[in-house]
């Protein structure tokens, strides 16, 4: 983020200081300008997220009565506020399941599972987009129906894929048949985890290889002739050359990769189904308990998911930013600079991508 | 959601005074249950015009054909159709939102069994008034699942019971007779597949995926086998050893083979779809598959070589007990034109809309005397099965949080019938979690 704005401080300053009486009238009225056209955007925005952000946030502090009037059946309706309940509740021990960790609350065995999925289908991802993006890079006979092929996957809308496994692996699916012996991957076993895992790894390492075929794409070939000429096995182009170069991009990818696996929902409800606790993830917990009409929880466990994907977000920017940062030399890192804010630019595009499945 | 909170208080406010009026005006009618139980009864089913009958996914057509011929015969107020997604569950959630935001066109509600106590307590749906709304002739398990605290708030449209499709060709075969309880028809298995040799063919096969339909078929095995899950007294009492045994019946079957280890995964069309392909040779099923099995079109392999008969049970020539389905239509408090909305209630539950219904879209009749009809059981022969199924069928736990409840029962016996946990243990924990949902 430093580094994007850098340029953009560095051009007002430039614009020079002797104008500064009329550049301020001048950005005055630009700025009133920029608010006007601005308005409308903000406008939606606020009304499509930041408002439903702040109402449920609100609606976590309540509970919904629940109570049956002993002679009539009938509950007396409405909400009473309870304070932090709801999130107290999270670790009160109540509402225990058995998953894939023994007897824990159904909130955290789907914190684990949502945090387990992620590490390691951001992991399988990254690796195999990584290789998919290196072979697409490649000029051979053929790369264009293989570029198409590798990305059909990602192509296909999650619930679509989600039933397609889910007929792969049914028990008498092909996946079965292919390794000739019966597996219940659809019945809530820790087999159930591994089909996931697997379908959403086929179904976004594109996403990964897409993107870093883009980072591939922006480093000049001399610098590979100029490593081939100092004698540098393939292995150490790979680790010295393309690696570093293309890090801004991966990480962008990975980032969102990341943030979106956290918030799974349609591939384990789709292929396993609901109630399974084995894959339940903390948005389909949400969602149950928000179908139950107990809104109060539901918001509540949708506003610890929330802040996780920011603490996850925060630390991933931090992190891998400062790496970027530390580890270069400065010719290198020059470079980098400049790409970097090539990316930041891109970010949004991403975004979009990112958002539509 | 939280736009609703308003609603509701509005509502609160509403249904609270209209029960002051009710008990000021309709002293003398209540019984045992208080005055103040009907929160709306005095709800007025006279005023007239067009309303919205809400349901899901009209497969098979009926639903315009009931339509057309009332509006026909309606012309001041007329029923237009609006069609939920098929999903049971998200019908369940439009029904519950347009509650909230009160939309008044929304007029008729067609609810699964299972929602009848939640739409009553949560005063979505309107007691029906027995004067008004008559139940003679109806088959009397169907009624009282539509029943919440002494009260009617679903009229029943169709119903749905439990049957075991048989292969009556493998079963003539081997000089069989059909079997009535789980001991006879693993001997009946144990016969034809060693005669059959055929390493395909699999024995008995119900409903033992981790959704509804294994809350329906744990609560069959239990209740066949004598137990219970919610006693009489409205008290849950699941942890017995006749609850054990029905469920032990399953767990044993799936250790031993006559259930496939597969059909642990099945939902109805994964064992329909077997026993259609001629692969197994009993299966627990709907009235529905029916037709499927006798389609002449090739997509069945077993059309004329099965039979329909009534669950396994424990003991020779007694059926086993059946959970309840079906759908009931309803009125919402919210809704504008409740006249309109009731006389639509009252059409499809005549003899002539009943009898068309089975023989258009084979629904199951509420009517007892259409299981007895000659002209119906030339047709569905499985008719005077089903009645015995439905006649002896119990409901599902009566509970507002319904789903709550299906998943309890649904944790505790999932990993039983897998053999992962005793079925006495099981029982043990689904007791103390439905006490806390059951009170």
């Amino acid at each position: 983020m430093a580094t994007a704005t850098a340029p953009a401080r560095s051009a007002p300053a430039a614009a020079g200081n002797g104008r500064k009486q009329k550049k301020n009238a001048l950005s005055d009225g630009q700025s009133r300008l920029a608010w006007m056209l601005l308005a409308p955007t903000l406008l939606v925005i606020i009304v499509v997220a930041g408002i439903p952000v702040l109402m449920s946030v609100r609606e976590s502090f309540f509970t919904t009565n629940s109570g049956v009037d002993p002679n009539t059946g009938m509950i007396a309706r409405g909400d009473t506020f309870s304070g932090l309940k709801n999130f107290t509740d999270i670790f009160s021990g109540q509402n225990l399941v058995d998953g894939s960790y023994g007897q824990i609350g159904r909130f955290w065995n789907a914190f684990l599972n949502t945090t387990f999925f992620t590490i390691v289908c951001v992991l399988l991802e990254t690796v195999l987009g990584v290789a998919m993006a290196l072979i697409m890079a490649k000029a051979f006979k053929g790369r264009g129906i293989v570029r198409a092929g590798i990305l059909v996957p990602w192509a296909i809308p999650t619930i679509v894929s989600a039933l397609m496994w889910k007929l792969i692996f049914d028990e008498a699916g092909v996946a079965n048949r292919i390794i000739g012996s019966q597996v219940l991957w659809l019945a809530d076993t820790g087999a159930s985890f591994w089909a996931i895992v697997l379908a959403d790894v086929w179904k976004t390492a594109p996403f990964i290889g897409l993107l870093t075929l883009a980072g591939l794409q922006t480093i000049p070939a001399e610098v590979y002739e100029a490593a081939k000429v100092d004698g540098a096995t393939a292995w150490q182009q790979f680790t010295r050359i393309t690696l570093p170069m293309v890090k801004p991009t991966l990480v962008v990818a990975v980032l969102f990769r990341t943030l979106d696996t956290l918030r799974m929902f349609d591939l384990p409800y789709g292929m396993i189904g609901a109630g399974k606790y084995r894959v339940e993830t903390l948005s389909i917990f949400s969602y149950l308990e928000a179908t139950q009409q107990r809104y109060g929880p539901a918001a509540a466990y949708a506003i610890v998911l929330f802040i996780y994907v920011l603490l996850v977000a925060f630390i991933f920017v931090k992190l891998l930013g400062a790496d970027v940062i530390g580890d270069s030399a400065p010719a290198k890192a020059k470079k980098k600079r400049g790409d970097r804010g090539a990316k930041t630019a891109e970010a949004p595009a991403l975004e979009m991508m990112g958002g539509n499945h | 959601m939280t736009s609703a909170r308003p609603a509701r208080r509005v509502l609160i406010a509403a249904a609270s005074l209209t029960a002051l009026l009710a008990a000021a005006a309709c002293g003398g009618s209540g019984g045992d249950s208080a005055p103040a139980a009907s929160a709306s009864g005095g709800a007025d089913f006279s005023k007239q015009g067009d309303v919205q009958f809400w349901a899901g996914k009209d497969n098979t057509g009926d639903v315009k054909r009931i339509l057309d011929a009332f509006n026909a015969q309606h012309p001041n107020g007329k029923v237009t159709f609006r069609e939920l997604p098929a999903l049971a569950d998200q019908q369940r959630q439009q029904m519950i939102q347009n509650f909230q935001i009160k939309n008044p066109k929304m007029g008729i509600v067609s609810m699964d069994v299972v929602w009848v106590s939640e739409f009553a307590a949560k005063g979505i749906v309107e007691p029906l008034p027995a004067e008004q709304f008559p139940t003679e002739g109806m088959l009397q398990p169907v009624v009282d699942a539509g029943t919440y605290f002494n009260k009617l708030y679903g009229y029943p449209a169709s119903t749905d019971g439990g049957l075991v499709y048989y292969r009556s060709d493998l079963l003539k075969k081997y000089d069989l007779e059909v079997p009535t309880t789980f001991d006879e028809i693993k001997a009946a298995c144990d016969k034809i597949k060693a005669g059959e040799n055929n390493s395909k063919l699999e024995c008995y096969a119900g409903q033992y995926n981790k959704y509804e339909g294994l809350t329906v078929n744990m609560a069959e095995a239990i209740n066949t086998a004598g137990g219970t899950i919610v006693g009489d007294d409205g008290k849950v009492a699941v942890n017995t050893p006749e609850a054990a045994k029905g469920i032990q019946q399953i767990t044993d079957w799936f250790k031993d083979g006559t259930i496939p280890k597969g059909a642990i995964t099945w939902a109805e069309e994964e064992g329909r779809a077997s026993f259609q392909a001629g692969n197994l040779i009993f299966q627990r099923n709907w009235p529905y598959a029916f037709s499927l099995f006798s389609k002449d079109d090739g997509s069945s392999k077993v059309n004329g070589k099965f039979g329909v008969a009534p669950l396994p049970s424990f003991t020779a020539g007694q059926p086993g007990v059946s959970s309840l389905g079906g759908h009931y239509y309803a009125i919402p408090t919210t809704a504008d034109n409740k006249g309109t909305a009731a006389d639509f209630l009252k059409f499809v539950a005549t003899d002539e809309q009943q009898r068309q219904s089975t023989i258009k879209a084979s629904t199951s009749p509420v009517l007892a005397s259409l299981y007895e009809d000659q002209e119906l059981a030339k047709k569905y022969p499985y008719l005077p099965v089903l009645a015995k199924s439905v006649a002896t069928a119990k409901a599902r736990p009566k509970a507002v949080e319904y789903g709550d409840v299906t998943l309890a029962i649904q944790d505790a016996t999932y990993p039983a019938i897998q053999g992962k946990t005793p079925a006495d243990q099981a029982l043990q924990g689904l007791q103390d979690k439905l006490s806390t949902l059951i009170k």
